[in-house]
């Protein structure tokens, strides 16, 4: 089995530095693009690999860029921006390609760089990725030295500058274009589309943000073609995917397999299945912003395409498992206290929606709910649906939320007629994060 | 014109808007508030979802908001649908979350955008059970009131003062729903156009604050259409009051002119009205019994009139009616403008060249969409700040046509617009004496003496038109930036060039004319504005009439005159030696004003004057633009008449003709166009005096008016009969016609569920067009097809310091410099202290520094003032403050000798 990705991932050692990347092959592909390949075939391999933006929304990598206006008349600089704030809950995938192989993500963003002429790349890092930032900073100052980055890239007449950003935390920043007003230096809201940031992105030109993992597939796609690519997969998406599994399993964790296992091989073969005396009772197959899937999903390919039949979505591949000894509304009561407090207050239905299911799950687990309540969990799921909100926070907030309420409504119901958490003896309360610290 | 179909029937829109200006347009009811007419589209409420659907057979439809989508030919969509209709629904309930239920003692409550909308969308039971987030309310100034816990963060208020009026201090921080909207840290609001934040909150965030000091409901107020008194610009302004006081004056639409906005001088500078200082009562002084009725002071008038050789001194602040009523009284050989000689011929030279009609007079909306502007000597921000407000507008709309163009977004896209034009901006030189406020959207920004920047005006007209005069004495430098600003300029197709009286210098005036007129092609007419000092500066002037200085002359000349003076405190517009001269030379000195000041002091006989909100009357604004105020209550003091009726009067005497008749101003105003025939036109900006809708008159009351029949109950139980009009066709009651007046006179806003100003918009041809019939006022100069153009010929020389001498030139204060808006107690606050502004090299030479004392020599007179050093300054030029409460009126535009004070002084 091929592992592309992560295949000079070895993290018991440092990343690969620029002369041994080299060795293994590393910049090749940057050498092939600038030698014999024009933009556009650039654009149009990647197209032609079926690669998927890795970032959760699945939309055809090569096909994106092509949006991007190319020719003498197109505005300058033209930017390329990596999206490294992976801020959402139970996803650490970006996290092992940034720690484990800085160079690649380098690499794959001179060649997509190239494909649309950028002129000026970011790399938009969370802030808590520490270790990443100073591995990236030093790898960029390596590939600066070694001319794949600046003016005249290894002769040729077009020239990138890389600069990495480090964010301050805010999980809006994930969404590109709020991405880039942060970039900006201004409000971390999202933007209204259209126009693009293809056509209108940072600084109001043209602009493509792609995911880390997006990045790092297009070097491969470049050195082995199209075919090759579409060849690891078991599904019609093209490639490798990077798994995770969090959770109460025996061996959680982040693994490259081909795009298109499945939730059963994940969880009983890659992460070991779950811990002795717990028992699966659903999983958030691509991270909180997911609708649960359960054990009728056992046998769910994990690409775009299946997991959205199934009613969920692939996301970002990383699946955070909830086991039996865990209340769900808890649970889902932790993820909305996260998105309610992540919602950057641009549109009422998220701003003032989401504290309100928050304060509905907390009651309920204090024992206070009522029957009403669940109509306005219901309420809510429904309201705060794609297209009501301004932009997919509060849509991907309630796909936890609605899914639970659909496979785990009895649980629901229990905290409402019992007058207690079931999970939790009479006393114990929970306490959120924050007010525990204040104890 | 695209069809489109709501609710599955079709109507013709104007294309390129979107749905929700469509259907408000249409008359349709959609709820909204992150949207403004103003402002554009953000998508951030979420208040305004309809259904579209793909065709007519679609049922399924989506859900989008109106704001953000624009109308195509052949869409469906529906208001009425029950998920769109339920979602708006759900705004207003997630809005209450936060939204305190204080409206009992909620300043906005009865005029508040939230509870139309809140009622508009059927919302009325919560059931949100939680504890709702609170805020620090901060200090922002005597002006506007805070009060965030109401706030439902649509972030109008950020996108009105940052974006569209250029403030900085005002921001939203922090995120979810904590959401704030204020300043980093207490502290008074630095724009002086904050006052808007009070209209364009949809709720009671931003409220104003010199009305809670005497709050009224809306619908308790007695409003009538009216003029702002403050500078020369004319917005119109709806002027409310209760109990006999003055409460509030707000924004009075008018596409044309002011828009939506006003500044805070208009807004809130109307507290003199209410002020201690009012002449009370008439005064015949230097005899026992001063204060006089009016039976006496009659008497004293009959039996003196006739024998008197009288002269009369008008007001650039008084209306037509009181200034052309006194020339009737005096004669038209004996009345004179009460301004000094310079500023008479400065305001001469404008109307000389606005009455050629080569040059095209602009007002404030064509401002606003020209797309290059060139200030000539200026310093509009604080001489005229709404025109300000309308250049920003201007360079900023000009870039944002542009980029629209480009993306092939419609000009409502507004954050998406910004976004793509980043610091783009349309052309705006400006060649002032100092910095000023708008340099931050200027695209070329020069500093030079009054000489020079008329010498650079020259050389541009040169540039586009060689037939136009060439400046002497240049060098390379010069010439470039004279070609550069030229080529510039010529590639506008709606230029616009705006100078004014502010410098005291006349050449100046030509050169600005020179440019306009150089600019000028077979399909461009350029744009030319003149800013001037007062209200009615521009009709005062078109009458033609000698100034204060040939009044003085005669008063040497001649004994036994008696000076007539309206409205005019001549010390602000004269040296005070010449105003003394003046009042010391006149055998007798009858004047007429509303408050007490350093001439009515020294009058002989002083007639209390109704101030605007007592009385009728009408102003010509800078564009040559007539416009009438109307009297918004009757005055508990019988003895506040407009001047012009006690002038009638005082007429009427004199020739002993007096029948008792009524005499409505249009009367008056025909008698000025029968004598001045520059004037035609001006006695129609207003509805005639009898003018009625199927015989009912227009009510300055709501009919929510309550207390009518009680609140006069302390001193009678028995309900007055309402007051009579004769003068205009409004009526002091509620009762009326409850339509839409004629546009001219509107005394409030009001729709059915549209209690906020809002309801503007059910006035409007569509929302933020022109006011249904036309935008009031009459414009009195019209361009003339084929006018030879004569250029000025007479060029200065350049600048050249002189040995410790300076040229005087004034600075002006916003707030701070108006006669009358001082009056208010929050403008008394934020006015500075007076100041004298020199450049850091003029600095070292008199060897002081900031906050040292200077002695000014003006005239044999010496005034001592705090020195400011300012970086942007030439050398050779001395910035005075002008306008202040009791600054002395210098001569503007002299050399004056400057020294440092000694020690001790």
């Amino acid at each position: 089995m091929e592992r592309p990705l992560t295949k000079h991932i070895d993290l018991n050692r440092p990343p690969l530095n620029l002369k041994e990347y080299e060795q293994v092959g590393g910049y090749e592909a940057v050498r092939k693009v600038l030698k014999g390949m024009t933009p556009v075939e650039v654009q149009k391999l990647v197209q032609d690999s079926n690669l998927k933006g890795r970032g959760g929304a699945g939309f055809n990598t090569g096909l994106k860029w092509s949006f991007v206006p190319m020719g003498p008349e197109a505005l300058h600089p033209k930017y390329i921006i990596a999206n490294a704030d992976e801020m959402e809950p139970g996803t650490f995938k970006d996290r092992l390609l940034l720690e484990g192989n800085p160079h690649q993500l380098i690499e794959g963003m001179i060649l997509s760089a190239y494909a649309i002429q950028a002129d000026i790349s970011y790399i938009f890092l969370r802030w808590a990725y520490k270790k990443a930032a100073i591995l990236i900073r030093k790898s960029i100052a390596e590939a600066y030295e070694a001319g794949y980055l600046g003016q005249n890239i290894l002769g040729s007449k077009w020239g990138l500058e890389m600069h990495l950003h480090t964010g301050v935390g805010r999980y809006m920043c994930g969404e590109e274009t709020a991405l880039l007003n942060a970039l900006e230096g201004k409000r971390a809201t999202p933007r209204a589309k259209p126009p693009f940031p293809q056509v209108s992105g940072l600084f109001g030109k043209p602009t493509i943000v792609n995911n880390v993992e997006t990045f790092c597939c297009v070097p491969h796609i470049i050195n082995n073609g199209a075919d090759w690519f579409k060849g690891l997969s078991k599904s019609e998406d093209g490639g490798t995917k990077l798994y995770g599994v969090s959770g109460r399993v025996k061996k959680p964790g982040c693994w490259e397999l081909p795009m298109g296992v499945t939730m059963r091989e994940l969880i009983e073969v890659h992460a070991g299945g779950m811990q002795d005396g717990y028992e699966f009772k659903g999983a958030l197959p691509g991270g909180a912003s997911t609708d649960f899937l359960t054990t009728e999903h056992w046998d769910v390919k994990m690409d775009f395409k299946s997991v959205a039949a199934a009613g969920s979505r692939l996301g970002t591949g990383t699946m955070v498992v909830l086991d039996d000894a865990t209340c769900p509304v808890g649970f889902v009561h932790n993820l909305q206290h996260f998105f309610a407090q992540e919602s950057c207050g641009w549109c009422t239905p998220c701003r003032e929606g989401l504290p309100w299911v928050e304060k509905i799950l907390l009651n309920m687990e204090k024992g206070h709910g009522r029957m009403e309540d669940l109509e306005l969990l219901d309420m809510h799921t429904k309201m705060l649906g794609p297209g009501n909100t301004f932009c997919a926070l509060a849509p991907g907030a309630m796909e936890p939320l609605q899914s639970a309420l659909k496979y785990f409504r009895d649980d629901f119901v229990r905290h409402i007629v019992e007058g207690k958490c079931p999970w939790h003896t009479a006393t114990e309360t929970p306490k959120r994060f924050a007010e525990s610290l204040m104890v | 014109m695209p069809v489109i179909f709501i609710d599955k029937k079709p109507y013709e829109v104007k294309a390129g808007k979107n749905l929700l200006e469509a259907s408000l347009a249409l008359g349709f009811d959609l709820p909204y508030f992150c949207w403004h007419p103003s402002l554009g589209s953000v998508g951030a409420c979420r208040q305004c979802a309809v259904k579209v659907f793909r065709d007519e057979n679609d049922t399924t439809g989506r859900l989008v908001m109106s704001c953000m989508e624009g109308v195509k030919d052949g869409l469906h969509f529906s208001i009425n649908d029950k998920t769109a209709k339920a979602f708006r629904e759900q705004i207003i309930e997630w809005l209450m979350t936060n939204h305190p239920h204080d409206c009992p003692v909620c300043d906005e409550g009865g005029s508040c955008h939230l509870q139309d909308m809140t009622v508009m969308t059927g919302h009325d039971y919560r059931r949100y059970e939680y504890k709702k987030r609170t805020y620090h309310n901060q200090y922002l100034g005597p002006l506007i009131h805070h009060e965030m816990n109401r706030c439902i963060q649509c972030y109008r208020c950020v996108r009105y003062y940052r974006d569209y009026a250029g403030g900085d201090d005002l921001n939203v921080f922090a995120a979810h729903n904590h959401v704030y909207f204020g300043r980093e840290k207490d502290g008074v609001l630095q724009s002086p156009f904050s006052g808007n934040l009070a209209e364009v909150c949809p709720t009671g965030v931003f409220t104003d604050k010199t009305l809670k000091e005497h709050y009224t409901r809306k619908w308790d107020l007695t409003m009538a259409p009216s003029v702002c008194q403050h500078c020369s610009v004319g917005c119109n302004t709806i002027a409310g009051e209760r109990y006999g006081k003055l409460r509030a004056i707000l924004n009075r639409y008018n596409g044309e002119v002011n828009g939506s906005f006003l500044c805070d001088r208009g807004r809130f500078g109307y507290e003199f009205v209410n002020s201690e200082n009012r002449v009370q009562q008439p005064l015949i002084r230097h005899r026992p019994g001063e204060a006089v009725n009016e039976l006496d002071l009659m008497r004293y008038m009959e039996a003196s009139l006739p024998h008197s050789k009288l002269i009369g001194i008008g007001s650039p602040r008084a209306s037509m009616e009181s200034n052309f009523a006194l020339r009737q009284l005096v004669g038209a050989n004996n009345f004179y403008e009460g301004i000094g000689e310079d500023e008479a011929y400065l305001t001469r030279k404008v109307i000389n060249v606005l009455a050629s009609g080569s040059v095209h007079s602009v007002s404030l909306k064509e401002i606003e969409q020209a797309d290059a502007i060139l200030i000539l000597g200026e310093d509009i921000w604080n001489t005229a700040p709404m025109m300000a407000l309308a250049v920003r507008q201007a360079v900023i709309k000009t870039a944002a046509r542009e980029g629209a163009e480009k993306l092939g977004l419609p000009v409502w896209q507004d954050a998406a617009i910004k976004e793509f034009v980043q610091d783009e901006k349309g052309l705006l030189v400006s060649v002032t004496v100092s910095a000023s406020s708008l340099d931050d959207i200027t695209t070329h920004k020069i500093h030079a003496a009054p000489d020079d920047i008329a010498r650079l005006g020259f050389a541009i007209a040169h540039e586009l038109n060689p037939s136009a005069q060439r400046v002497p004495d240049t060098d390379t430098e010069f010439r470039t930036q004279a070609r550069t600003l030229a080529k510039a300029l010529d590639k506008a197709k709606r230029p616009v060039i705006i100078s004014g009286l502010s410098s005291y210098n006349e050449s100046i005036i030509k050169a600005a004319f020179d440019i306009a007129a150089s600019l000028n092609t077979s399909t461009i007419k350029a744009g030319i504005a003149y800013v001037l000092p007062e209200c009615n500066s521009m009709g005062l002037a078109m009458m033609e009439a000698p100034s204060f200085d040939h009044a003085v002359t005669r008063v040497k000349r001649e004994t036994g005159i008696t000076a007539v003076i309206v409205e005019n405190d001549l010390y602000r517009h004269m040296p005070s030696a010449d105003a003394d001269t003046f009042l010391s030379h006149c055998a007798n000195v009858i004047a007429f004003d509303s408050l007490h000041n350093r001439t009515t002091e020294k009058a002989n006989v002083l007639v209390p004057a109704a101030t605007f909100a007592e009385g009728d009357g009408t102003l010509v604004n800078y564009e040559g633009r007539g416009q009438r105020f109307y009297q918004v209550f009757v005055p508990p003091n019988p003895f506040f008449k407009e001047s012009w009726k006690w002038l009638i009067e005082m007429q009427l005497l004199k020739l002993q003709t007096s029948n008792g008749h009524n005499h409505p101003p249009e009367e008056l105003l025909e008698k000025l166009e029968a004598a001045l025939p520059q004037f035609k036109g001006i006695s129609k900006v207003a509805l005639p005096h009898d003018y009625s809708v199927h015989g009912e008159r227009i009510p300055r009351e709501p009919h929510r008016y309550s207390g009518r029949t009680s609140m006069l109950a302390d001193i009678s139980v028995s309900e007055p009969k309402p007051m009579q009009d004769n003068d205009s066709p409004l009526s002091f009651t509620m009762e009326g016609y409850k339509g839409n007046p004629p546009s001219s006179a509107i005394p409030f806003f009001w729709s059915p569920g549209w209690n906020s100003g809002q309801s503007v918009m059910k006035y409007q041809e569509e929302p933020g067009g022109a006011l249904r019939g036309g935008d009031p006022g009459i414009r009195m100069f019209h361009d003339k097809a084929e006018e030879k153009i004569t250029y000025f010929k007479d060029i200065p020389e350049a600048f050249k310091q002189r040995h410790e001498k300076w040229v005087l030139v004034p600075q002006y204060h916003v707030l701070g410099s108006g006669e009358l808006s001082i009056y208010t107690k929050a403008i008394e606050e934020l006015s500075p202290q007076p100041f004298v502004a020199i450049s850091a090299d003029d600095a070292v030479e008199l060897n002081v520094k900031n906050g040292d004392m200077l002695k000014l020599f003006v005239d044999d007179k010496m005034h001592v003032l705090p020195v400011k050093v300012q970086g942007d300054i030439v050398n050779g030029v001395a910035l005075v403050s002008a306008g202040l409460r009791g600054a002395e009126v210098m001569n503007w535009g002299a050399w004056v000798k400057i020294e440092k004070t000694n020690s001790g002084l």
